[in-house]
């Protein structure tokens, strides 16, 4: 188990590196990481000059990358490529803004998904079960941005017809949080627009899967077993076939949270939010090289690990997996 | 196949098939219960009976007639400025049915156009995809060897990095363009998760009797796949075709909102959404309409999967 473990995250570091190199050699292909700097009044041609010499931007990109690489283990991140700035605070900071909204937006979903998915499998074709099987693949047919601004428009349209203003439209926080408890609070009004943005799809996708599993499950002979002795519905439904129904259902949770940082870019975009997504599409605005590169490295790690977390539980809900 | 289950197949085989065919024998004049019919008819009578994949298919006919014929269904040109019509909600008046924006434009005729560019990249994605997905997973499947290798470490790179941010230094790096270059850098990270399936399919018919016997005959390898083994994939190529075909008009659309699409002017949906995103508190339906355009396709386009899918399941008998 721990030798699978070990394995599996060493398998990450030479995808990590071979794809920060292309991804550096593409970026550093696509534009004039300078060009900031040019716009910027003040800025003499000494300086522009003095920038490339220091960050050696006439040499070819493996040697750039190179260097950048060098220094990675002694000075994290390093720093921007146009100010003395260092990376790795900024990237923490929004690091942690969007993993509040991505944990909040996959414990959502995965606890409303299982208790559609249940619900819809126990009453298979019924009006309910059609209609949640309608509804899911509208939201997976629907892009994430159209829904963010579809649900902008509602609540805006509320606020003018009953003047209540519900919930804030974008940012993080109010202009003053406070602290303590009313930070807390003003923070989860803030996530609640984008969190029911961001697991719309994965509702829509984890609830497919919850009611096959469970379909399968009910059917299955120990399930009528245990009906069979005379257990009550509910303890046969929540002891004996949601347990197994689950294993799935969990494995995709786990799987997709890629796919949720990809929706997190979008989501962060509309709502205006300091999280992983608007900072990767400014610094690609930018041409920067460096950010980009740590921000993949990042992502690479802390998606690895869920996977890695994925295949574990795996393992551990089901015992009749092993890993060697 | 062991031993014990073979006495009862045979017995199975004939039964179970009259049993779900008594209604059927009525649709045949000779009556006759059992008739031999191809793949391709079964697969044809079971999608038609699919009311849903149908009525989908249909729709998305219409709309991509409708919108590869533009210049001629669409009442205005997509760049033409009527301001006396500015900010008119959908209406019958000069049939602006989608409403126009601040400049008077016929967001009907824009949503048109923009539909024909969604559809292009869609339809280069696909192809692109496909054959790429095809070629590398069945060389994978059946030699391993240095495709496989190749295809493996791909795999890696697409599930450790989020889809989004890749294709969004891809078209950085590219640049916007022509639907077809955006079709084209989509397609680069959508093939392998194809080229994953076909390589499962490939290993495991590889050792199958009919490859053997294939081979037996003196059949060389292209034959072998060509002929034997990729006329086995079809139904799961078909329908990751349709997968593959609704992720890429939504890619392209977020592509387009976060400004890396399709150039402008051409109207591409996801910009037109963007455009329409500054009024929307306001005029609605710049967002609203050309959205909903969007999510009917998508959802025509994967209606049509799940009645494609379930026609080429051969172990889902007809009800």
């Amino acid at each position: 188990m721990l030798s699978y473990a070990l394995r599996r995250l060493l398998i990450t570091i030479p995808v990590v590196l071979l794809s920060t190199f292309l991804v550096f050699g593409a970026v550093t292909a696509s534009g004039d990481p300078l060009q900031d700097l040019r716009q910027q009044p003040n800025i003499t041609q000494e300086r522009i000059d003095n920038v490339r010499e220091t960050r050696g931007l006439d040499d070819p990109f493996p040697v750039q990358y190179w260097r950048w690489l060098e220094q990675v283990p002694t000075n994290g991140f390093g720093e921007y490529m146009i100010s003395p700035r260092q990376i790795l605070p900024d990237l923490q900071r929004v690091i942690g803004n969007t993993l509040q909204l991505v944990i909040a937006a996959e414990v959502f979903a995965f606890i409303t998904a299982v208790a559609l998915g249940v619900a819809s499998a126990k009453r298979q074709y019924s009006i309910f079960d059609y209609t949640t099987t309608t509804i899911s693949f509208v939201g997976f047919a629907m892009p994430t941005f159209w829904f963010a601004l579809l649900l902008q428009v509602t609540v805006v349209q509320i606020f003018e017809l009953t003047g209540v203003r519900i919930l804030p439209l974008a940012n993080l926080s109010s202009a003053n949080p406070g602290t303590g408890l009313a930070w807390l609070w003003d923070r989860a009004l803030h996530l609640v627009l984008p969190v029911i943005t961001l697991s719309i799809v994965s509702i829509a996708a984890y609830s497919r899967y919850m009611r096959a599993s469970m379909l399968e499950v009910i059917n299955s002979d120990y399930v009528r077993t245990a009906r069979a002795k005379g257990l009550s519905e509910g303890v046969i439904t929540r002891r004996h076939a949601m347990r197994n129904a689950l294993i799935p259902t969990i494995t995709v949770a786990a799987l997709s949270f890629g796919g949720l940082l990809s929706g997190a870019i979008v989501v962060e975009v509309v709502f205006g939010l300091d999280g992983m997504g608007q900072y990767f599409l400014n610094q690609l605005q930018r041409r920067d090289p460096y950010p980009i590169v740590a921000w993949l490295s990042v992502v690479a790690v802390v998606v690895m690990v869920f996977n890695l977390v994925a295949d574990l539980l795996y393992g551990y809900l089901d015992p009749r997996i092993r890993y060697d | 196949m062991t031993d014990q289950s073979r006495p009862t197949d045979p017995a199975l085989g004939p039964q179970s098939p009259s049993n779900g065919a008594d209604e059927a024998i009525d649709g045949y004049s000779d009556g006759t219960a059992v008739k031999a019919r191809s793949q391709w008819q079964m697969f044809r009578t079971k999608f038609f009976r699919h009311k849903l994949a149908m009525s989908s298919l249909l729709y998305l006919i219409i709309v991509t007639v409708a919108a590869f014929n533009a210049a001629t269904i669409a009442p205005y040109a997509y760049d033409e400025i009527n301001v006396a019509m500015a900010s008119t909600g959908p209406t019958f008046e000069e049939w602006h049915l989608f409403g126009t924006d601040q400049l008077g434009r016929d967001y009907f005729s824009r949503v048109i156009y923009g539909t024909r560019t969604s559809l292009q990249v869609a339809a280069v994605v696909a192809v692109v995809s496909t054959v790429l997905g095809v070629v590398v997973g069945s060389i994978a499947g059946f030699y391993r060897g240095w495709a496989d290798a190749l295809l493996m470490r791909v795999t890696d790179i697409v599930i450790i990095f989020p889809l989004l941010a890749v294709l969004l230094v891809a078209a950085a790096l590219f640049g916007q363009g022509r639907p077809i270059r955006i079709g084209i850098i989509a397609a680069l990270f959508l093939w392998p998760s194809l080229a994953r399936i076909v390589r499962g399919v490939f290993l495991s018919m590889r050792e199958k009797e009919f490859v053997q016997a294939a081979r037996a005959c003196g059949a060389r390898d292209l034959r072998i796949i060509v002929r034997h083994m990729l006329p086995n994939t079809v139904g799961p190529i078909v329908v990751n075709m349709s997968l593959v075909l609704g992720l890429a008009i939504i890619l392209e659309a977020t592509l387009a909102f976060l400004g890396l699409g399709v150039n402008p002017p051409t109207p591409a949906l996801g910009r037109l959404i963007d455009e329409g995103r500054s009024a929307m508190q306001t005029q609605w339906w710049l967002v609203v309409m050309p959205g909903l355009a969007l999510v009917s396709i998508v959802l025509a386009i994967n209606f049509v999967g799940d009645g494609l899918r379930d026609a080429l399941d051969p172990t889902q008998q007809e009800s």
